[in-house]
């Protein structure tokens, strides 16, 4: 190189000005970096709360800021709702900088994340209404033996049939599947030349239900252990095969839909496996769309679906955890989730409230009678790769083979529970 | 290095005498040089240096995302992060594995094609004679300016299903793959066609990545080719716009010497316009290697990754394991294995890039050179500056290449 004395002077020279500048700089910062000690009794209040949530359109935003503003009114604390456009997303960064929102929505697959690094505030023993959730809800936002963030609401999966092509294919009541032989048999002929019979998005969320009508469970009662390659999932799954090879089902993505509803409502499939959300997309989007909703058939070991829910986090690093958990009690009392269930359609975390909301959705009895055979999703920490994973491999079951599936999803899935258990 | 053959004659005019001294002149501009670059250097370091290095910490870290990863509960865990990513074998290994391949074929098709394409475009809207040169420049540059996630979207429409390119390919009685939902891998597909379609006892065995070596040849996947279609239409037009510029600072002259020589149009361009180009070719690789390897929006808003994550790349992955899943130091770590990547490619192709000391022998046309090979570089090199001098700097016009 051709460097003279000079030059490695001031290179020199720029490297002692860049070095001291970072040290000022880190040195600025440093009141930013301090710890903050672990507070196990809950922080004062007081303080405005914020609220920040992950909103599944106006009708859920506006119905929470009014609700919100009712306990304001109550309480004289003040209290503004967010919405998230990326909950995940805005909550992780919220917990890395110390100032997260106060209350906030936790869902399912996150909340052993959360839970396990400390940043969820356990209020579960704090609420009055504790004993009126559902077990299976409890279960799902338990650690350590303690519920730790209340069940906000939940949604189970169902059958949904469109009467118009039903009819069609001149079926009656009588003939809704209550086996998976009749499920092959009216799908079969539903099947027309632009339409499938059944058509569901390829993903566990949804595949997963057939898993557990075999009996199958991804992991055992307590969470150490990952049964994913039992030979009752094996034989979900190979039903599951057996539907799409047949051709009278189809994933959402092969019919050129981006989900299941969609596929349902354009008319591509005259049957769809989903949960009580879809309501909403059929009267903003396919008004014109009869259809109705069944339980969704019995597999061998009988009835079974997977429900999914989320839950109202209080952040443990929040100032007004006393305000927050008292927010959570109005908003999650038998009233508020009612009128929750009337402006966007939502099921009742507490079971007090199943006979209003059966009276004011009727036609829906079956989601919420579905919660006595639903089974959780699985939530450890981590295993959202594993899902992913699941997912990934669940696009080629048509052509796969459901037993190889089975073995490496669990593999990865017990990897994920022993790194947990150590 | 090789700037002392190619060019003696430029060193003396470097070494010009500074005489300076604290309280010379001089050394009051150095001093207020300094200051000028104050504010710069401030702002650089707490916009880069500063995150760079907490990122560092973090990928040799066990910190969980919350509070601040400098606080006294998160501990060092050294290479852990690392080792769980490279050698664990574990989903970890597979999912990155799986990028690498993904974004590999990604760059090994987008980076030659779109420097083809918009070295083509540029020669032609370069040609006096094209009508409506204006017209075709700005068409040409227009994907360019649209952002990305505009132009994504318009994408995942135009190969849907049931979209435009389908409706075409129906026109054609060929029958369109689902594009954005087909995970089958192109070559993996050729490789079906004559005949293979299982892997071969040793390709199943062995991997790499914690992904078998089957699975490496699957070549991009169907809805990745869209993407490096995608990658190509919107990124030629800038490229494009670098090589019209270097193509103008050629002067008509040198065309006009080699006409008299009597070269033809393609010799003209291969062994005058082409060698004159080779900064600027040099720019638009690294340029188009760095971008192709960060790419990052058109999966977050297109594709997420899959299907069957053949669309998942380091970016993402790296982005997905911290933010969604909380695997703060496994993402700072995907991050940082991906900056290595880049800088070792990097180095790699301007080695390959580098101009030669001599001309080989079988390029040569005269036996003994009627000039001395260094002025002819240092001609060439100066003639190409401009268009060059968004990376490599106009200094390299009098300096020669060693820096």
């Amino acid at each position: 190189m051709h460097s003279t004395p000079t030059r490695g002077r001031r290179l020199l020279a720029s490297t002692a000005v860049g070095v001291a500048g970072v040290l000022a700089l880190a040195a600025c910062g440093g009141s930013g970096f301090d710890d903050s000690g672990d507070e196990e009794t809950a922080s004062g209040g007081g303080g405005p709360l914020s609220i920040l949530i992950g909103s599944s359109g106006d009708a859920e935003t506006d119905a929470v800021k009014a609700a919100v503003a009712d306990w304001s009114e109550q309480s004289g604390v003040e209290a503004t709702v967010q919405v998230a456009s990326d909950l995940t997303q805005e909550l992780s960064q919220g917990f890395a900088s110390g100032d997260p929102a106060d209350v906030f929505y936790v869902s399912a697959d996150q909340f052993r994340t959360y839970a396990a690094n400390g940043s969820l505030y356990p209020y579960g023993d704090q609420l009055d209404n504790a004993d009126d959730f559902y077990p299976s809800l409890v279960d799902q936002f338990s650690a350590d033996g303690q519920l730790v963030c209340a069940p906000k609401d939940f949604s189970t999966l169902a059958l949904i049939i469109n009467t118009g092509a039903w009819e069609a294919a001149g079926l009656t009541d009588d003939d809704v599947p209550a086996t998976w032989d009749e499920l092959t048999d009216v799908a079969g002929r539903l099947t027309t030349g632009d339409q499938v019979g059944l058509g569901f998005s390829g993903e566990y969320a949804r595949v997963g239900a057939f898993l557990a009508q075999a009996g199958g469970t991804m992991t055992n009662a307590d969470g150490t252990e990952a049964t994913v390659d039992s030979s009752e999932n094996l034989e979900g799954l190979t039903y599951v095969q057996q539907l799409l090879a047949s051709g009278s089902a189809a994933y959402a993505a092969d019919l050129g839909t981006g989900w299941g509803g969609e596929a349902f409502g354009t008319g591509a499939a005259a049957m769809t496996i989903e949960g009580n959300w879809i309501t909403g997309a059929m009267s903003n989007d396919y008004p014109d769309v009869d259809y109705r909703v069944v339980e969704l058939p019995a597999g061998p070991a009988g009835q079974g679906t997977l429900q999914f829910t989320n839950c109202w986090g209080v952040a443990a690093d929040s100032d007004n955890q006393s305000d927050a958990v008292d927010l959570v009690q109005h908003l999650t009392s038998t009233d508020q989730q009612l009128a929750f269930s009337e402006a966007f359609g939502v099921m009742p975390s507490v079971q007090s409230a199943a006979d209003g909301w059966k009276e004011l959705y009727p036609e829906m009895t079956a989601f919420i009678d579905s919660a006595d055979f639903a089974q959780n999703v699985v939530n450890a920490q981590g295993a959202a790769d594993v899902i992913t994973d699941f997912n990934a491999q669940l696009e080629s079951l048509k052509t796969g083979d459901p037993a190889a599936i089975l073995a490496s999803v669990q593999t990865n899935l017990q990897a994920v529970l022993d790194e947990n258990a150590s | 290095m090789s700037a002392a053959v190619t060019s003696p004659a430029s060193a003396p005019v470097r070494r010009r005498r500074r005489p300076h001294g604290p309280g010379s002149a001089r050394g009051r501009a150095a001093a207020s040089g300094w200051l000028f670059l104050a504010p710069m250097l401030v702002i650089l370091g707490l916009f880069l240096v500063v995150p760079v290095l907490m990122a560092l910490w973090v990928s040799m870290s066990d910190w969980t995302g919350r509070g601040s990863p400098l606080s006294s509960d998160v501990s060092f865990v050294g290479m852990e992060n690392y080792r769980s990513l490279l050698l664990g074998g574990g989903l970890a290994t597979q999912d990155f594995g799986t990028a690498m391949r993904n974004n590999a074929y990604y760059v090994l098709l987008v980076v030659p094609l779109q420097t083809a394409l918009a070295l083509f475009l540029a020669t032609m809207v370069n040609r006096r004679a094209l009508r409506g040169r204006g017209f075709f420049r700005t068409a040409f540059y227009f994907p360019s300016v649209t952002s990305s996630v505009a132009i994504t979207v318009l994408w995942l429409f135009l190969f849907s299903a049931s979209g435009t390119i389908n409706a075409i390919l129906a026109r054609l009685s060929i029958s369109g793959p689902n594009w954005f939902n087909d995970p089958r891998g192109v070559l993996h597909l050729l490789l079906g066609a004559v005949g293979v379609d299982t892997a071969p006892e040793s390709l199943a065995q062995h991997g790499f990545l914690g992904i078998p070596l089957w699975e490496w040849l699957a070549g991009p996947s169907v809805a990745m080719s869209a993407l490096i279609l995608l990658a190509i239409f919107t990124t030629s037009g800038t490229f494009m716009l670098l090589f019209l510029a270097a193509l103008q600072a050629i002067s008509s002259e040198v065309e006009e010497a080699a006409v008299m020589d009597g070269a033809t149009a393609w010799q003209r361009f291969r062994r005058v316009t082409l060698p004159m180009l080779r900064p600027t070719v040099f720019t638009v690789v690294t340029l188009g290697l760095i971008g192709t390897w960060q790419v990052f929006d058109q999966i977050y808003t297109g594709t997420q990754g899959g299907p069957a994550k053949t669309t998942i790349t380091p970016a993402y992955l790296s982005y997905s394991a911290a933010f969604q899943n909380n695997q703060w130091g496994r993402g700072a770590a995907i991050a940082f294995v991906l900056f290595a990547i880049i800088v070792l490619l990097t180095v790699l192709q301007r080695l390959v890039l580098r101009e030669r000391d001599t001309v080989p022998r079988r390029k040569r046309f005269y036996r003994t050179p009627p000039a001395p090979p260094a002025a002819l570089a240092g001609t060439v090199t100066a003639a190409g500056a401009p268009g060059a001098g968004t990376t490599t700097g106009t200094a390299s016009a009098t300096e020669g290449d060693d820096r």
